[in-house]
């Protein structure tokens, strides 16, 4: 019961700094906290970053193996991605089998990836039967909130990045002189909570905790390429114009960030 | 999405099953067809074939998962292991079907009065029988006549209906090898009296201008279906009076 009463403390809180335009850590409304990519963490695998954004923190690992395609995709190679809500990241993470949340939140990572076109999965075609399978795995390490944005930039980093290893007598060469994973676009997104009657990007914890709805739009410098509503509350069709435009202008400076590791 | 033996899937400004861009596939909804549940409702939206049924309010179990302030729903989309014209799918949930599930509660979360339920669960049952593109949209639809039928308060009937981009086209209400070959899908479900957006979800490929107009399209298709299962709801209850008349 107590926990109950500093939350509706907590929530009006919230709620009546964001209705006066306000956040608790003085960003505007269209702000991200300090983002942070690092890359080539795991070196083990074959590509891995690790992204923060204020204190949420995301490393995703890429890994490639054998694999037979798909029945109805015989000449491509498949993509599968994952995500992991560690117990060890919040309080609020459970153990046991991918909670409803976790799976959205790696196939709305693994949609904005595919719809993206970032990998070609026909290039990852090796003979009859034969195929990459070409494994996105992210971890949530700590938890506050946002954990899309930093899904989507931790996996883009970890793909722009990664050695493509080699198949050689049906046997994988994993390491010596290896090229680089072939990637061809770069994919961003940009999350935003409704909290009232305002909308605020990049929700911490404590917004998440009390928004009604979430979107989630992932762009590349030309279309939107993936959308995902979350939660029960709801957005206006003017609502989602406005957030399209906030998102290509945001997207911009989120690009760079994948730029800057790339050029290293 | 798109291969490279992608078939022409409109030809002479006519989709392959005759119809324009902005057409729907005939929908039938009946309300009211399982006899133990509280509320249900079939529909055939094209070749789509999928039930809908709702039971409860009860109390909320496991005790950990209540809300003292109000109902859960529990909301289990599936699809029938024969339900598609490829292999014996698995049964059991899989991932698309538990996201389905998810944005699927999460929407009528939206129009049920919750809180006149305390501590209770709300149970939504969507099984898809046969598939043929566009379920989530079809489950939605008919699952939010199953619960009007129910009785079990609510602020509005939301409806569904998917809009995709075929080439440069825009095409209302995808069919299976529509949606095999698009260029992009946009799932939606909107609230008819407020015009609110409940569930939104989008890949491919699509410009701000697109995504404006697909919005557009599927509410001018909504007040279709809206009428749809008002009429599917109106003859339930005529029905019943029916059966009590002396």
């Amino acid at each position: 019961m107590i926990s109950m009463q500093i939350s509706t403390v907590t929530e009006n809180y919230i709620h009546d700094l964001i209705a006066s335009g306000r956040r608790e850590d003085g960003r505007d409304t269209n702000d991200y906290r300090q983002i942070s990519i690092s890359h080539g963490t795991i070196p083990n695998a074959e590509g891995s970053a690790e992204v923060t954004i204020g204190s949420t923190k995301v490393l995703v690992g890429v890994k490639l193996g054998i694999g037979s395609p798909m029945p109805d995709k015989p000449n491509e190679g498949n993509i599968i991605t994952s995500a992991e809500l560690l117990p060890i990241a919040s309080e609020s993470f459970e153990m046991g089998p991918p909670s409803p949340e976790a799976i959205e939140l790696a196939r709305v990572t693994d949609r904005g990836i595919r719809a993206s076109g970032i990998i070609d999965t026909k290039a990852l075609f090796l003979e009859e039967e034969k195929v990459w399978d070409l494994f996105i795995d992210a971890y949530i390490l700590n938890y506050d909130g946002n954990m899309f944005d930093a899904c989507t930039l931790a996996a883009v980093a970890a793909l722009s990045t990664a050695r493509m290893p080699k198949y050689e007598d049906g046997k994988v060469i994993r390491e010596g002189n290896l090229g680089r994973l072939k990637t061809n676009n770069m994919i961003t997104s940009c999350t935003f909570a409704k909290i009232g009657e305002s909308i605020v990007l990049d929700p911490d914890g404590n917004e998440e905790l009390f928004m009604a709805s979430r979107l989630t739009i992932s762009n590349d410098k030309d279309a939107v390429r993936a959308m995902q509503k979350g939660l029960s509350g709801s957005f206006s069709p003017k609502d989602i114009e406005n957030l399209i435009d906030i998102t290509f202008s945001k997207s911009t400076e989120l690009r760079k960030h994948i730029e800057n590791i790339k050029g290293e | 999405m798109s291969g490279s033996d992608k078939p022409e899937l409109i030809i002479n400004g006519k989709r392959l099953d005759g119809r324009g861009m902005d057409e729907l596939r005939d929908i039938r909804i009946e309300a009211k067809v399982i006899k133990n549940a509280i509320g249900s409702a079939y529909i055939e939206w094209g070749n789509n074939k999928i039930l809908a049924g709702v039971y409860g309010p009860k109390e909320a179990l496991p005790k950990h998962v209540s809300d003292p302030e109000r109902a859960i729903i529990k909301c289990r989309y599936a699809m029938s292991p024969f339900s598609s014209l490829e292999e014996h799918g698995r049964t059991g949930p899989n991932r698309r079907s538990t996201e389905i599930s998810k944005v699927t509660k999460e929407t009528f979360e939206n129009v049920m009065l919750l809180e006149q339920f305390p501590g209770s669960e709300i149970d939504l049952f969507i099984d898809v029988l046969q598939a043929d593109g566009g379920t989530r949209a079809a489950g939605i639809t008919a699952a939010a006549v199953a619960l009007a039928s129910s009785g079990i308060p609510m602020s509005d009937i939301p409806y569904a209906v998917s809009v995709g981009k075929v080439g440069s086209e825009l095409v209302l209400d995808m069919n299976k090898i529509e949606d095999n070959y698009s260029d992009a899908d946009l799932p939606l479900s909107i609230s008819p009296r407020t015009g609110d957006i409940l569930l939104l979800q989008m890949d491919g490929n699509m410009t701000k201008e697109e995504i404006k107009r697909a919005i557009e399209m599927a509410k001018k298709a909504g007040q279709k279906i809206s009428d749809i299962q008002k009429a599917a709801l109106k003859l339930s209850y005529e029905r019943t009076l029916e059966k009590y008349k002396i």
